[in-house]
């Protein structure tokens, strides 16, 4: 796992990937902290956090498009799948270093942390909270881009179906909002991302919601750890 | 230290690999021949775990394959046939990459330098693997496949994508490993196989068409022996013709001798068909020797591998099995036998003319006169 992540790190920063993403978290996180913070003269950073839901829903299928669809069609996977390491071990190996440059990226609130400092006073839990809450829901959302990726061997395909598929998680809401059924729209909305997301921005910190975030991220490890089996008795 | 049985792939409808068995012992190297769409890769994908069989079991060094796939997969070495080069590591991290991947536990440094000697990859240690040229990166495959140690090298078409010289030394190289380590090596480059293997196993169709050494096949796939002589008689006339395939003739065991054209002034070849029991050749060698003629040259002209080949993958013979032993006439069959000539050869020699590799070639002692036309060399086809 060490070695798979070690590499995956490196090759996000030689692909490009890497620059490319922290260039875009950072230019839209700036543009919210600059409009939703500084201009509204609050010192409390959730509205920020609020706005970057639906950014991270584009930028995260960047981070993890090319993670395992690129190993399948330059066959690099034949190296992987050969040497003595589980397949639980190689998806997590990709997994956990897809998740670290999420956090190396999100770790540019702590620059705004400063900023707020200047002109006022850095609301901690608050901060913490929502740096957390958007940690595990970027967990569970490279989860899921990391499954998608498995799924094909074109980085592009993998690329626009994972921003499809959180593109309709984000929409969930009100798609459940127009289901006249009750009990669909109560599932629905139990499984919304967005909704638990916003809780946390607003200053709810619940444990459920944290739970559903991990479990999400380890049913869609485990997903893609069955696909690269199945794939072996196809 | 390899064992399968009743291996069987299935996509579907079609049997990839059916049914197939075969053991290889510990310092062996096996040789994988069969048309395109055989099957050959597909079993060795196989065998080192990176697809499922449909059926049957693979153990490597005693290890179940699927069972116990981590540990089994510790005693393999796999160059595949397109090697897993990531083009944006240079050599020098893709090979650290490979041996924390293997959980290499020997000395990182002194390994890795001895592999890339082993591989003469030395000097572009530090180069990007997408600005190397094909026959370096096969290089660096086999580079990854050697890490470790693993007493399992499983090397699909290794050579493809070199040129001769470095076929040559990527030649004797999996000889010498050989030694240390269990081989199987799958090539469409015949006097490669017969060059480097020691066992022959050529798969057609899925299934196993013919195991066991270039020999022994071929002894089961022909009843009769052919050669071609060139005698000089006498005379150095026409009128040696009659009398020296009248002679040759006479010899016990002897089915039919034809006077061939005239080769050289006065000199003529005689094609000989003689009994697969008997070894002729000593009784023409004494029958010259009484008669005052010079042999100027011996041609055994049994099937090349590439006749074997052709008649088992197109459908001649169904199934030839080692253990249907026949009488041995290895020491007959020069031709086949494992210290080949082609390493020694020029590497365009090796590279062009395939069924020169296959050749026979007898050498006369006592011929004085001809000291340069001792032996000569001629393709067999």
């Amino acid at each position: 796992m060490g070695a798979i992540y070690r590499r995956e790190m490196g090759a996000f920063f030689t692909s490009g990937i890497a620059y490319v993403f922290l260039a875009g978290f950072a230019l839209f996180s700036g543009l919210f902290f600059s409009l939703g913070v500084i201009g509204s003269g609050i010192s409390d950073m959730s509205p920020m956090f609020s706005s970057m839901f639906i950014i991270v829903v584009f930028l995260i299928p960047i981070l993890t498009m090319r993670l395992l669809s690129e190993e399948k069609k330059n066959r690099t996977d034949q190296g992987l799948l050969t040497a003595p390491v589980s397949l639980t071990s190689i998806v997590l190996g990709k997994y956990f270093a897809a998740l670290t440059l999420f956090a190396i990226a999100e770790s540019i609130v702590f620059v705004y942390s400063i900023i707020v400092a200047v002109c006022g006073e850095v609301i901690w839990s608050t901060l913490l909270g929502n740096y957390f809450a958007m940690l595990f829901l970027g967990a569970a959302f490279i989860a899921i881009g990391l499954f998608i990726s498995s799924l094909t061997e074109n980085q592009m395909a993998s690329a626009v179906i994972g921003m499809f598929v959180l593109f309709v998680l984000y929409l969930m809401d009100s798609l459940a909002s127009n289901i006249p059924v009750e009990f669909i729209q109560k599932a629905i909305l139990s499984a919304s991302f967005y909704t638990r997301y916003l809780d946390i921005t607003r200053g709810v910190f619940n444990l459920s919601t944290v739970v559903f975030f991990i479990s999400v991220s380890v049913l869609f490890n485990f997903f893609t750890v069955r696909v690269l089996d199945k794939r072996r008795w196809g | 230290m390899i064992e399968v049985r009743n291996l069987c792939k299935r996509y579907g409808d079609k049997n990839a690999v059916n049914d197939i068995s075969f053991s290889v012992g510990k310092g062996e190297i096996l040789g994988f021949l069969g048309p395109n769409g055989a099957g050959k890769s597909t079993t060795m994908n196989m065998l080192t775990g990176y697809i499922s069989s449909t059926s049957g079991h693979i153990s490597i060094n005693g290890v179940d394959i699927l069972e116990n796939p981590i540990e089994a997969k510790a005693n393999i070495g796999y160059l595949p046939e397109i090697p897993p080069l990531y083009v944006d590591m240079t050599v020098d991290a893709y090979l650290n990459f490979m041996y924390d991947l293997k959980k290499c536990k020997l000395t990182r440094k002194a390994h890795l330098k001895e592999i890339c000697d082993l591989c003469k990859i030395s000097h572009v240690r530090e180069r990007l693997i997408r600005n190397l040229s094909k026959g370096y990166k096969q290089r660096v495959g086999l580079a990854q496949a050697l890490i470790n140690n693993p007493p399992v090298l499983i090397l699909d078409e290794p050579t493809v994508g070199l040129d001769p010289s470095q076929i040559i030394e990527i030649r004797s190289l999996i000889k010498k490993l050989g030694k240390n380590h269990t081989v199987i090596l799958s090539s469409h480059i015949l006097p490669e196989i017969q060059a480097v293997c020691d066992r022959i196993i050529i798969i057609n169709k899925g299934v196993i068409a013919a195991d066991g050494t270039a020999a022994e096949i071929a002894n089961k796939l022909t009843n009769e022996h052919k050669m071609t002589v060139r005698i000089e008689g006498t005379t150095r006339t026409t009128e040696d013709k009659p009398v020296v395939a009248e002679a040759l003739r006479a010899i016990d065991g002897i089915k039919y001798v034809r006077a061939d054209m005239e080769r050289e002034k006065g000199i003529y070849d005689y094609d000989i068909e003689s009994d697969d029991e008997v070894d002729v050749r000593r009784a023409i060698n004494n029958l010259c020797r009484e008669k005052g003629w010079n042999i100027l040259m011996l041609q055994l002209s049994d099937m090349t591998l590439e006749d074997i080949f052709m008649k088992i993958t197109t459908g001649d013979i169904t199934a030839i099995k080692s253990d249907e032993k026949k009488p041995d006439l290895s020491e007959y069959d020069m031709s086949f036998g494992s210290d080949n000539v082609a390493e020694e050869k020029t590497p365009a020699e090796a590279e062009e003319s395939p069924e020169e590799a296959a050749e026979a070639e007898k050498k006369k002692e006592d011929s004085p006169k001809k000291k340069d036309k001792k032996s000569k060399k001629g393709g067999n086809k």
